[in-house]
């Protein structure tokens, strides 16, 4: 099974599965019927989702029982983020991220 | 089955003998997983130790042997020496798929309140991409160990 970064990047490439994603980082393990609540999406879209979501492997799934738990895999967003970001740059970005944080935060003190 | 909390899946091209072997090497793990060696001998029962490659060997991770069968399956249990009584589980799985190897990384069984889950979660993401490169161009991508990371900042400032 070979995963090429075109996948990830189309997987990547939809609000939707990027928010599936987003609940997956706070909570792993989730079944299909707990990923659908609180989404307006029917069970077959989020399912579909959730296929090519497993195929550019950033979800899992892991049988328990009857049950399909879901869990976020980093690995190849990872990957992504070696490829450009040399191991002595690392420290640069951060800082930028953290001061367009901190920025934002100002800001919305302000509003 | 107990619920995981953590897991991690990657694709490498190589073959199961030597993603076991770079694993379980200290002169491997020093090279891809930030300039630390797993020294042990890798038999169920023994110890083993997660340790700094360089001259003060500190130890980061101790723990047991629970299961080892090369170059499929290797379960470690997993401690800071510092709290050693806070263990949690690492489970390895090695399986061939197509032309590639599948690396499976379980990291649960953790204790309840512990901050383990926290330390390590976004620690595999970059351990399992480095030693996926490592093993597919023969260059790890954060090999540095802490010591030469600090060397560079400071020639970098």
């Amino acid at each position: 099974m070979e995963i090429d970064d075109d996948k990830v990047f189309k997987a990547l490439a939809d609000a939707s599965r990027r928010q599936l994603l987003d609940r997956l980082h706070r909570k792993g393990g989730l079944t299909l019927g707990e990923l659908c609540e609180k989404h307006d999406m029917s069970r077959q879209a989020v399912s579909k989702h959730l296929v090519l979501l497993e195929a550019a492997n950033l979800v899992i799934t892991v049988k328990r029982g009857r049950e399909k738990l879901h869990y976020l895999n980093a690995v190849p967003i990872n990957d992504i983020y070696m490829r450009w970001i040399g191991k002595f740059e690392q420290k640069q970005v951060q800082a930028l991220f953290n001061l367009k944080e901190a920025l934002k935060e100002h800001s919305h003190d302000e509003a | 089955m107990m619920k995981p909390e953590l897991i991690y899946t990657t694709y490498i091209r190589t073959t199961p003998e030597k993603l076991w072997n770079a694993i379980t090497n200290p002169e491997f793990t020093r090279q891809y997983w930030g300039g630390n060696e797993n020294v042990s001998d890798w038999k169920p029962g023994s110890k083993w130790v997660h340790v700094a490659g360089d001259e003060q060997r500190a130890v980061r991770v101790i723990g047991n042997v629970v299961e080892s069968v090369p170059p499929k399956r290797l379960v470690l249990t997993w401690a800071d020496p510092a709290a050693e009584a806070d263990v949690s589980r690492v489970t390895f799985q090695i399986e061939s798929v197509d032309d590639e190897v599948r690396l499976d990384v379980i990291h649960g069984n953790f204790n309840p309140g512990s901050d383990m889950v926290n330390k390590v979660s976004g620690g595999w993401p970059r351990v399992l991409s480095s030693l996926k490169s490592f093993l597919e161009t023969g260059k790890a991508l954060n090999s540095a160990s802490c010591a030469e990371k600090h060397a560079a900042q400071e020639a970098v400032v």
